[in-house]
């Protein structure tokens, strides 16, 4: 069981909010991904199938179609770099290059030594401030190479 | 120098510190419409009857008048179903970031809005759907539902009187095609983001089966002035067919990026020149997308256009969200293309076959013109492919927001278009002009 008793009890408060017990399933995913290692595992997918009274393959048919919810695990940070046109026009392209070359990760994938993920992100809905990155869930925007700089060394 | 506004509210609160707790937005007069709403005994109807007259227009887009769309909700003397709201705060239309400062600085704006909506369509609930990247906006509603529910404002018998309401946070999780209202509802039953083919429509037939209503931040943030300064107040500003303000996000290259809150019927060299402080390093205009990269290509010729629904379409594009994205003289449209056509490929739900595979070719199309290696009859092809998508040929509108701004960069830049298959290469780069950086191949290598 993958599903801990706390999540348990926090998913049967959540449910309460809707009519239907189904509604609760794409939050409940995002808890489970941000407790539970930062990915959803197939067991995951399994138990949450169980608590909202699901095929498995249904809940899998959900977490694949949403891309904040991964299906594999992600390096200890992830960072997540938009690369739609507001971004684009103001270099992205650059601030996507150079996480790379200081993380150590491909373009869209992992670090050898599993510490950065870094990925390509459509429209953050930070278009006023591009470029920006989200790291590990908190935008960082107005980019500039200095900036990331700065950033990326304090994980160092 | 900036012309002001007529006058401005919409960003008001939000510029003064702790414009997120209830105290200060209480001390700014907010929840003032509600209570005299629910204080004056003001009736239901006369509530919609306001927004109607006011003639707000749908900000998150499509413009439909928000006042009508409360009356599509079925009588409940007939009709005893559960009645619903969902708020679409799930804004990711490129270029769009304007619910996302008003969700994060004056939330309490919003929940003012969604009781009055409640109280006028008698609802049971309002769920807000907010896009589960926009994590503090997200906390900080969340945050302002408790303090209102404290404050007796949310929750049962509101204030003493017998109107009950709750609003309930909900979190996407990164898919576009939730930003539809049908696939919207889908999400929130915890399912695939698919839109449902219309009708029936959401009024009859919304979240769980239910009579439901979507409509966006900015348009519900709207009500809670309406209500308390009236629906002539609010035609004061704006044009004839499309009164109020609106905020105009500004990104790409202009000196100022940012969220400007301005009338609508402004011009939209105004809105460049003189609060976004014009295209940046001193270049020129090339072109702009008037209202979010769904919204076809405007060229430079057109930025005296008006900025309301009206006049832009007379201009052949769509106001949409009112996101302008500003392109300078070095920027590539092929390029821009291209990231935009990845886009839509990327976030098509695949439904529907048009919308499934054309934006998937008019991506390989663009990449392969942009990467130097375009065919002849590649631009009729991509006209081709775009008439076979749209109009109107699909469930959602997804298909659309695809192929008409592909029409739109074919008409407005044929040449430049021609000119990347001609010579196999971006023509600004080749004239040494700078432009920009990494070829398609490099990219998708």
């Amino acid at each position: 069981m993958a599903l801990t008793d706390a999540l348990k009890s926090e998913f049967e408060e959540l449910v309460k909010k809707y009519p239907q017990r189904r509604a609760g399933l794409i939050p409940a995913l995002h808890r489970c991904q941000e407790d539970l290692g930062g990915w959803i595992s197939p067991e995951i997918m399994e138990d949450l199938a169980e608590f909202f009274e699901l095929e498995p393959i249904e809940v899998y048919g959900v977490a694949s179609f949403y891309p904040m919810f991964k299906l594999r695990p992600q390096g200890k940070h992830v960072i997540g770099i938009c690369e739609n046109v507001a971004c684009d026009l103001r270099g992205s392209d650059e601030i996507i290059d150079q996480v790379c070359k200081l993380t150590g990760a491909p373009d869209g994938g992992t670090s050898a030594d599993g510490k950065f993920t870094v990925e390509r992100l459509q429209c953050q809905g930070a278009c006023t401030t591009a470029p920006m990155f989200d790291l590990d869930g908190v935008y960082h925007e107005e980019l500039d190479a200095d900036k990331v700089a700065a950033i990326l060394g304090e994980l160092q | 120098m900036i012309t002001p506004a007529s006058e401005t509210y919409l960003l008001t609160r939000a510029e003064q510190p702790g414009s997120h707790t209830i105290e200060v937005f209480k001390r700014l007069g907010g929840y003032a419409a509600i209570e005299k709403v629910l204080k004056q005994g003001i009736s239901r109807s006369d509530v919609t009857t306001e927004v109607k007259n006011s003639g707000l227009r749908g900000r998150g887009g499509a413009g439909f008048p928000t006042g009508l769309k409360w009356t599509f909700m079925p009588d409940p003397e007939k009709d005893p179903r559960t009645r619903y709201m969902a708020v679409n705060a799930d804004e990711s239309e490129p270029g769009t970031c304007k619910d996302r400062v008003l969700m994060r600085e004056d939330p309490h704006g919003l929940i003012e809005g969604c009781l009055l909506a409640a109280y006028a369509m008698q609802l049971s609930a309002v769920y807000i759907y907010v896009r589960g990247e926009y994590r503090v906006p997200y906390d900080r509603l969340q945050a302002a539902i408790d303090e209102a529910r404290a404050a007796n404002l949310v929750g049962e018998n509101i204030l003493g009187t017998d109107f009950s309401c709750e609003i309930h946070m909900h979190k996407g999780a990164g898919a576009y095609i939730c930003g539809e209202e049908t696939g919207l509802m889908e999400s929130l039953e915890g399912k695939r983001g698919h839109p449902r083919p219309k009708p029936p429509f959401p009024a009859g037939f919304g979240l769980w089966g239910q009579p439901t209503t979507v409509n966006n931040v900015e348009s519900i943030f709207n009500v809670p002035f309406i209500i308390n300064k009236g629906a002539q107040w609010f035609r004061g500003m704006g044009t004839e067919a499309s009164p109020g303000n609106f905020l105009c996000g500004i990104s790409g290259h202009v000196n100022r990026p940012g969220i400007y809150e301005v009338p609508l019927g402004i011009s939209a060299e105004t809105i460049l020149n003189e609060y976004a402080g014009g295209v940046w390093k001193g270049r020129k205009l090339k072109g702009w997308f008037p209202g979010g990269s769904s919204t076809g290509i405007l060229p430079a010729e057109m930025i005296s256009t008006a900025m309301d629904h009206d006049s832009i379409k007379g201009v052949g594009s769509m106001f949409g969200t009112g996101a302008m994205i500003i392109l300078d003289e070095t920027a590539c449209t092929v390029r821009a293309s291209r990231v935009l056509a990845h886009f839509y490929d990327h976030e098509s739900c695949g439904q529907c076959s048009q919308c499934r595979e054309g934006t998937q070719w008019l991506y390989q199309i663009f990449a392969r013109i942009e990467a130097g290696k375009g065919e002849v009859g590649d631009l009729e092809a991509l006209e081709r492919i775009s008439k076979q998508m749209a109009p109107g040929k699909t469930i959602c509108a997804l298909a659309d927001a695809a192929a008409i701004p592909t029409l739109a960069v074919l008409r407005h830049f044929h040449d430049e278009l021609e000119a990347h298959i001609r010579e196999g290469c971006c023509p600004l780069r080749s004239k040494g002009e700078g432009g920009q950086s990494q070829s398609a191949q490099e990219v998708h290598a």
